[in-house]
C-alpha cells in the first residue's frame, strides 16, 4: 500500500507535468498562427495575404487608360506597323502621370537608343522583323528625321 | 429583487449585443479586408501565361517593365522575370550555348563571329505558377502557396527567409530579396491582373510573344491559342502541372 502510494504521486506529477505542456503548447498555437491561416477553400496559408499581395499600388497604367486622353495618338498607330504596341512599351511606366497628368509629365525619350532595342540587326530575331545596322541605315542621324515612331514607315510605301 | 432582476437583463442583453458585435467583427476578419475589387472573385479565375519563342526578339522590355512594376532591385540574380539567349549547333543540339547578361536587362548584343549552323533564339523565363507546385510544398510555415486563381504567391510576412522554396523550384525562378531576407519571385503581377489589368511584361512586350491568359475566362483568346499551336511546357518529366505553355519551344532549353 505505501509502495502504491509513492507509486501515484510520482505519476500524478509526470501528468501534471504532461498538462502543463498541452496547455502551454494550446495557447502558444493560438497567439502564434493567424486567425485567418489555413481557412476552408483556401489552404495552407493566410487569407489575408491575396488581399495584402493585390492591394499593391500599380507602376504601368495599361493601355485602356492611356487612350481615354490620347486617342489621337491611337487612330495615327494604328494605321501603321506599330499598331499593336502599348504606348508604355516606349513611353514605360506612366501610371503616376495618369493619375496627376498636369504635374507628372512623362520623361523625354532617347528615340535612337529606344528604336534600337528591338531594331538593332541580330541574329536570333523573327523572319520579317525590320532590323537595321544603325550606322549603316541612318549614319548618326535621329531615325525620327525619316520615321515617326507612331506610324513607321508613313509615306515610305509601308 | 426587481432591481436584481433588472440588473441581470441588462447585464444579459449587454453580453449578448457584444458577444453578437465580436462575432461580426471575427467574420469580417475571416473573409479578409475588402482591399480587392468587389467585382474579382477568386474561383472565376484561373491564370496562366503563353509565351511564343518565336515572336520574341529579346529587347529586354519585360525584364525592366518588371522590376520597376515590382521593385525588383537591379542586382545580379535578382530577377522575377529574364531572358536567356540560346545557340545551338546543329551537329550538337544538346549543348547550347546560352547566355543572358543581366537577364536581359540591358538587351542584348549582337553576337560577333556567330559559327556557321547554328540557330539562335530567346527565351522568356518566369515563374510557372505550377498547379502542383514544388515550391510550396516544401515551404514549413505556409508563406508560399497556390491561390485559388492560380498563381503561386508568397506571404512575406510569414516567410522566414529559409531559401528551402529556392531550392524546391526546378526553374530557377524565385531569390532571396536581400532588403527583407525574404523570398520573391513573380506573382504573376497580381496587383495588377486583380484589377482587371495584363501583367507589366504582357503590357510591353513589343511583339505580343508573352500573353497573361485566363483558362477559365471562355472569352480569352487562350483557347484559340492553345487550340492551334503546339504548345509545350519546361521540364514536363518533374510534374509541376506548368501553366506557362510555350510555344515553339527548342528541346535544348533546360
Amino acid at each position: 500500500m505505501d509502495r502504491g502510494n509513492r507509486h501515484y504521486g510520482h505519476v500524478l506529477r509526470v501528468a501534471g507535468l504532461f498538462l502543463f505542456g498541452f496547455v502551454a503548447f494550446v495557447i502558444v498555437r493560438q497567439v502564434l498562427v493567424p486567425p485567418d491561416f489555413n481557412l476552408d477553400g483556401y489552404g495552407f496559408f493566410r487569407a489575408g495575404a491575396l488581399d495584402e499581395i493585390a492591394a499593391r499600388p500599380i507602376a504601368y497604367a495599361g493601355q485602356a487608360t492611356c487612350v481615354e486622353c490620347h486617342s489621337d495618338v491611337q487612330d495615327t498607330r494604328a494605321k501603321g506597323a506599330h499598331a499593336p504596341l502599348h504606348c508604355e512599351a516606349c513611353h514605360g511606366a506612366l501610371a503616376k502621370h495618369a493619375d496627376d497628368p498636369e504635374n507628372v509629365k512623362p520623361a523625354t525619350l532617347n528615340p535612337r537608343r529606344l528604336c534600337l532595342t528591338c531594331h538593332a540587326k541580330m541574329a536570333g530575331k523573327y523572319d520579317g522583323f525590320p532590323q537595321v545596322e544603325a550606322k549603316e541605315h541612318a549614319g548618326d542621324d535621329a531615325c525620327t528625321s525619316c520615321h515617326n515612331p507612331h506610324h513607321p514607315m508613313d509615306g515610305m510605301g509601308g | 429583487m426587481d432591481q436584481n432582476r433588472r440588473n441581470f437583463l441588462a447585464q444579459t442583453g449587454k453580453f449578448i449585443m457584444l458577444t453578437g458585435a465580436a462575432a461580426v467583427a471575427w467574420d469580417s476578419i475571416l473573409a479578409g479586408t475588402p482591399e480587392r475589387a468587389s467585382n474579382y472573385k477568386l474561383t472565376d479565375h484561373w491564370w496562366a501565361m503563353t509565351i511564343d519563342v518565336d515572336r520574341c526578339i529579346g529587347s529586354g522590355n519585360c525584364v525592366r517593365a518588371c522590376k520597376q512594376e515590382n521593385d525588383v532591385l537591379n542586382e545580379p540574380g535578382n530577377f522575377r522575370t529574364w531572358v536567356e539567349r540560346y545557340q545551338v549547333r546543329t551537329d550538337d543540339p544538346d549543348h547550347p550555348v546560352v547566355d543572358s547578361p543581366n537577364g536581359g536587362y540591358d538587351g542584348f548584343e549582337p553576337i560577333t563571329n556567330l559559327a556557321e549552323g547554328t540557330k539562335v533564339f530567346f527565351v522568356p523565363k518566369m515563374c510557372n505558377h505550377c498547379a502542383h507546385s514544388p515550391c510550396t510544398q516544401v515551404c514549413p510555415v505556409g508563406a508560399t502557396f497556390e491561390s485559388p486563381d492560380g498563381v503561386v504567391l508568397v506571404d512575406k510576412k510569414r516567410c522566414l527567409g529559409c531559401r528551402y522554396c529556392v531550392q524546391a523550384c526546378p526553374y530557377g525562378c524565385r531569390f532571396i530579396d536581400p532588403r527583407t531576407n525574404t523570398v520573391d519571385k513573380c506573382n504573376l503581377c497580381y496587383h495588377r491582373i486583380t484589377r482587371g489589368l495584363t501583367t507589366a511584361c504582357t503590357e510591353v512586350c513589343p511583339t505580343g510573344a508573352r500573353r497573361l491568359a485566363d483558362l477559365k475566362d471562355p472569352n480569352d483568346p487562350v483557347h484559340e491559342f492553345l487550340r492551334t499551336h503546339k504548345v509545350h511546357v519546361l521540364k514536363p518529366q518533374m510534374a509541376t502541372g506548368s501553366k506557362c505553355y510555350y510555344n515553339g519551344l527548342d528541346g535544348s532549353v533546360r
